[in-house]
């Protein structure tokens, strides 16, 4: 059984460590950063058999992958965690000769990281990639990739889709943040994508809905449901609902916190909502 | 000037097609994707040797290239195919971002480059891939010159740890290569040595290169033919040391002027020993329809506008 409290403290770090990043060079994305921290805590920390001492071939391993890479915020604090790199590396978040660049990136090394993203809508066809090559290395091993909602908008997802599907790449979970928010405005303001539940459906996905991604508890007990899913023909879908901004009360539910750092002021509200738990870096 | 003659004339996607082959004979980590052109990349005998190796994905080059890139990762080999066009301005972010910079073991693999595409016309005559390829910080740019060579490049990068573009085309060319040749990425290949002008070409002008060299032999011009088959890293060293020795450079390629292998040269020219140089290349111009040997001819592309180029060159030394 999970250990959710343990998880919960966990998360309440990384919240700490996400808006103290952003705050540090005043750039960034904190409000899907927050919105995703319990899926990548409980990905991390309870779901996953992944190896930190880190082979870029995970042959063995589940793999993540995260398609959304301007959430590079929460990916860093929780492979720092997890034990990577050390947590202190997050202090050089965006600043000059980090290996912590503003998207995640394999050019500087670091370790965890597998694909450069930041363009967006490339990361699923990249798992699917990934997912294929395990099943040609009889790696029975499972392969994630979280996606924003926004990016959605873009193509490829749905080549990738489409392709995962009539191949039956049923080692894949992609998960959807959908906080509802994207740069310009709410997703349904800016380009309003109907049903995603019946759109996956109708691509040949397994679709799981998730209408708390930010309960702990319910994201785990997700994540277990997803993988049991697995190896049965379809890929796995989980349409997981976030708040952007979550835990941070003044960021909570709006697209002004997509990429915008808070101030010293914010930063104090923000750190005082969320426990430090395992030591600030 | 040296003779080279040949038995045949085979297109070069046909080379990659035996190279694809026979490199995946040698290595059961070499695998295939296409995106529906599998008879036109010549892909057909891999898929059967080995179809749980050929992945096919359809009209979707953008989910192939990102694809690949996470083949690599469980240390797979993933050869690409599509047309030229397809591997490259189609999907340049996906290149750049999934393979170049994420520096990944992908071979992208594109047939049907330039005007030699012929009546399908300019959607199709990629004339720029050269040079958005070679702009990628890391990605090495091929474009071999006849069937065997093609064969032999294939070969080559099979065993290249690194992202790699491959050019290739649709005619039917004189195979004049050794089928057992060394192919050596980065290191150009004499063809035949001369005091007077050096000749620098690429892909299917290296021919027209040779046919030229013989009407300026009768003319009494002695034309030294060096084929650069990798535009990426350009092999510096013998093209200084034959600019040095002859004193002036024509580039002939089937590629605009702005940015392929003439821009290469003269920029390295430019900066370590100032040399004339004249290009045969696109001026700035898409292609069209039409017989691949005419609009050859039309966009200045044959051993005449060769000729003509080195007669001008010479009289700026």
């Amino acid at each position: 059984m999970a250990n959710i409290q343990k998880l919960e403290q966990t998360v309440s770090q990384v919240r700490r460590d996400i808006v103290r990043m952003v705050h540090a060079n005043n750039s960034g994305h904190p409000g899907g950063s927050l919105g995703c921290t319990e899926f990548l805590v409980a990905l991390y920390f309870e779901i996953m058999k992944h190896d930190s001492s880190f082979n870029m071939d995970g042959k063995g391993e589940d793999l993540f992958f995260l398609s959304n890479g301007h959430i590079s915020p929460v990916f860093y604090s929780v492979l720092a965690h997890s034990g990577y790199f050390n947590v202190s590396e997050l202090a050089t978040f965006r600043k000059i000769d980090s290996r912590l660049q503003g998207h995640p990136t394999t050019h500087e090394g670091l370790p965890g990281v597998r694909i450069a993203s930041g363009s967006l809508g490339q990361g699923m066809s990249v798992a699917a990639g990934a997912a294929v090559t395990k099943k040609l290395n009889d790696d029975d091993r499972i392969v994630y990739s979280l996606h924003g909602d926004g990016e959605l908008q873009e193509g490829q997802i749905w080549e990738a889709a489409m392709y995962a599907s009539a191949k039956k790449v049923d080692n894949l979970i992609c998960t959807i943040d959908l906080n509802g928010q994207q740069i310009d405005g709410s997703t349904d303001e800016v380009l309003n994508m109907g049903s995603l539940e019946a759109k996956f459906l109708a691509f040949g996905f397994d679709v799981l809905i998730v209408k708390e991604g930010n309960n702990m508890t319910k994201v785990v007990a997700a994540l277990e449901e997803a993988k049991s899913r697995t190896g049965k023909g379809k890929p796995v879908c989980i349409l997981l609902h976030t708040e952007m901004g979550n835990g941070v009360d003044y960021m909570m539910g709006s697209h002004k916190w997509h990429g915008v750092a808070p101030n010293d002021e914010e930063l104090a509200v923000a750190l005082a909502q969320n426990k430090e738990t395992l030591g600030d870096y | 000037m040296k003779k080279y003659t040949y038995t045949e004339t085979k297109d070069t996607r046909s080379g990659f097609g035996a190279g694809l082959l026979e490199a995946a004979q040698k290595n059961e980590n070499v695998i295939g994707l296409c995106a529906d052109l599998t008879g036109s990349l010549k892909m057909n005998a891999f898929e059967n040797e080995f179809p749980e190796r050929f992945f096919q994905v359809g009209i979707s080059e953008a989910n192939m290239m990102s694809m690949a890139a996470g083949m690599t990762i469980g240390g797979k080999i993933p050869f690409t195919g599509t047309f030229a066009n397809f591997a490259t301005s189609r999907v340049y972010d996906q290149v750049r971002q999934s393979i170049a910079y994420s520096n990944k073991n992908v071979k992208i693999c594109a047939s049907h480059a330039g005007l030699t595409l012929g009546e399908d016309g300019a959607t199709h005559q990629v004339l720029e891939d050269i040079g958005m390829m070679k702009m990628l910080p890391g990605m090495v740019v091929i474009n071999p010159c006849d069937y065997n060579q093609t064969k032999a490049a294939t070969l080559a990068i099979a065993e290249y740890e690194g992202p790699v573009y491959l050019r290739f085309g649709r005619p039917k060319m004189p195979v004049f290569t050794p089928a057992d040749q060394e192919f050596k990425i980065g290191e150009a290949v004499m063809l035949n040595e001369g005091a007077d002008v050096t000749i620098i070409a690429t892909g299917h002008l290296v021919w027209e290169a040779i046919e030229a060299g013989h009407i300026l032999a009768d003319m009494g011009i002695d034309a030294e033919i060096i084929n650069i088959h990798t535009i990426k890293p350009l092999d510096a060293e013998a093209i200084l040391k034959s600019a040095e020795k002859t004193g002036c450079v024509v580039t002939a390629e089937e590629h605009q002027m702005n940015g392929g292998l003439g821009d290469g040269v003269a920029q390295l020219l430019a900066r370590k020993n100032p040399t004339p140089l004249e290009m045969v290349a696109v001026n700035d111009s898409f292609g069209e329809s039409g017989i691949p040997a005419l609009l050859m001819e039309k966009y200045g592309l044959t051993r005449t506008d060769i000729v003509k180029s080195v007669e001008k060159v010479i009289k700026r030394k």
